[in-house]
């Protein structure tokens, strides 16, 4: 199961890298929000898949799920969704203000 | 419990929210936000005191004890940036009161101010490296607020590429938060330095080290700086100094903690590294710095050039060179905060940001002139101001590791330093006056007031370095025997 999630995570950096490379600015929101998703699985790999009950205390349970990673993965998250938020809204401002979504025209942006 | 050490992260966070609902009210968010960075000053200031008494002081937040919580560890290097951050944003935040403009006042500026300086202090503080992640996002997040707020057309378009290179190095760092998780399963940094010293720093822990080297280059522009100009030259002036005063610090702090108390084993391969990139960063730093004939870029290459410089003293990582560090890194903020404000105060007094189309200020507006020279000085290490301590015990530090290369970079790049910033002082103060007495833009002198307060600081800082002496060497010796600070947050009782 660790190594099907860990090539999972493989494909969805390889996805992410390909949205970014490219010149539209949605798609390098996107690509943005589909590698912070892949970062995420590999938290969750790193701690181990399910390895014994829920981390809580029990009779019955031997061994314990390391409940960290979940921790970890639910802050990331949150911060990314912000992130991606903030993001969408300043690229649709962009595209606003300035009728640009092409990262190659917006280099060296210097009009007021 | 001491629970002092986490007032410098909660009094900016809790007063930005106060903030947030006393949006029709200006002067109160002034005066409030005004308080709210002083206290934290205060705060630091007692917290360092006690530090010198007691040790490193720490705080387990909700009782758990370390390995298993989160907690705040304060030691004299982190809690001497927490001030010095105080210091310097209070006189940003003084500057920013005549010039931000009522648009952003109304747009919630002040929460955003104090968001950031919350984040950059629980940045400073944490003892616990996922906890150093959420904390340089808060920081990230009020500083993409920030960069953005206005909305002109170049600081939406610089501001999406800072957006997205935070994005990928944030990403980064979480990748390298994974694969350390995962190999040696704790975060808390004691704890790591623990481990890895025990497991020993075999190939797989060097390779995560230079991952974390990737995100904190990219956070503090160590080489790959190329987002940084762009970036720190499009909002106003009092954000920009604030950017240019605090952001890359904290990519330098984190830098330092990690490598001096995490990853240390291998120092052939990391501070080597570090050393090739310092020099490269202030070779390029160099060159971009007297390419420009733009204010606002001469002044943001020099940003650049200060990183390196602050880097050789980890790269050759002994005590006297980190010391320098140390002091060069308290020094820097001061004096990067002084530069950025007297560069957009030149260019709010002449309309424009060109180099060529200034000519003899200094008979129109002396006081400004006179200052500029003494931030030049200052900044090329002329003794006795406060640059030249910092660069003597690099200097110092780099001879005694026998890195003569980087020793040359590093005083080859104060001479671009000492150029870059004479060829603005020539060409903008020197030279026939173009502007008559009578067209002139008045100086007001609440402008210029802030620009003398943090004068008068790099030359307090230079002549009374032997005050804040006693902290910096404890700060070193701190970084440079990791087990003090494993002891303090191992093994210490409360």
């Amino acid at each position: 199961m660790e190594t099907l999630i860990t090539i999972l995570v493989g494909i969805l950096v390889t996805v992410a890298v390909y949205l970014l490379l490219s010149r539209s600015l949605i798609r390098i929101i996107v690509g943005s929000a589909v590698l912070s998703h892949a970062v995420h699985l590999l938290l969750m790999v790193m701690g181990g898949l399910k390895k014994g009950s829920a981390p809580l205390l029990d009779e019955n349970a031997t061994s314990y799920t390391d409940p960290l990673p979940q921790a970890l993965i639910l802050t990331a998250i949150v911060i990314s969704f912000a992130v991606t938020a903030f993001l969408l809204v300043l690229g649709y401002r962009t595209y606003k203000e300035t009728g640009l979504d092409d990262s190659k025209e917006l280099r060296g942006f210097t009009d007021e | 419990m001491n629970n002092i050490v986490v007032l410098p992260m909660v009094i900016p966070l809790l007063a930005g929210v106060i903030l947030i609902f006393l949006r029709s009210f200006v002067k109160v968010q002034r005066v409030l936000s005004l308080l709210a960075v002083i206290a934290t000053g205060v705060v630091s200031i007692s917290i360092l005191n006690a530090i010198q008494s007691e040790g490193i002081l720490r705080l387990d937040f909700g009782g758990w004890l370390p390995p298993y919580g989160i907690l705040f560890v304060a030691d004299s290097f982190s809690v001497l940036l927490v001030l010095t951050t105080a210091i310097v944003s209070t006189i940003i935040l003084l500057y920013a009161f005549s010039t931000i403009g009522a648009t952003r006042e109304n747009m919630y500026f002040y929460s955003f101010v104090l968001f950031l300086i919350g984040g950059v202090n629980g940045s400073f503080l944490t003892g616990d490296l996922f906890n150093l992640f959420v904390c340089f996002e808060v920081m990230l997040l009020a500083s993409y607020v920030l960069i953005t707020l206005g909305g002109r057309k170049v600081q939406l378009v610089e501001s999406i590429k800072y957006v997205v290179i935070n994005v990928l190095s944030s990403w980064f760092f979480l990748l390298g938060i994974a694969y350390l998780y995962g190999s040696v399963g704790t975060l808390n940094m004691a704890h790591l330095s623990e481990r890895i010293a025990e497991v020993g720093q075999g190939p797989l822990l060097t390779t995560i080290s230079l991952i974390f080297l990737i995100v904190f280059s990219l956070k503090s522009g160590l080489l790959l700086y190329f987002w940084l100009p762009g970036s720190y030259s499009a909002p106003p002036t009092a954000i920009a100094a604030l950017f240019g005063a605090l952001l890359t610090k904290v990519g330098i702090y984190a830098m330092f903690r990690t490598f001096t108390l995490i990853f240390y084993h291998e120092p052939s391969i990391t501070h080597t590294l570090i050393g090739v990139m310092a020099a490269l960063t202030m070779i390029g730093g160099s060159i971009g710095a007297i390419a420009y004939k733009d204010v606002r870029q001469i002044v943001t290459y020099n940003v650049v050039i200060t990183i390196g410089f602050i880097l050789v003293g980890l790269a050759v990582s002994t005590e006297v060179a980190i010391m320098g560090s140390i002091y060069y890194l308290v020094h820097d903020m001061i004096i990067k905060a002084l530069l950025f404000l007297l560069a957009g105060t030149m260019i709010y007094l002449t309309g424009t940001s060109r180099i060529e189309e200034m000519s003899g200020l200094i008979r129109n507006y002396p006081a400004l002139g006179w200052l500029f020279f003494l931030t030049t000085l200052s900044l090329a290490g002329i003794p006795p101001l406060s640059g030249f301590i910092g660069k003597l015990y690099v200097g110092q530090g780099a001879v005694e590791a026998g890195s003569y290369t980087l020793l040359a970079i590093a005083f080859l790049s104060s001479m671009f330093v000492l150029y870059s910033l004479l060829q603005i002082f020539m060409n903008a103060f020197w030279g026939e006056t173009i502007i008559s007495e009578d067209e002139e833009t008045p100086l007001q002198n609440r402008l210029l007031l802030p620009c003398v307060v943090l004068g008068i600081g790099t030359i307090a800082l230079g002549i009374g370095a032997e005050s804040i002496a006693a902290y910096v060497s404890d700060a070193a010796t701190t970084l440079m025997n990791p087990q003090i600070y494993i002891d303090a947050v191992m093994n210490g009782n409360r």
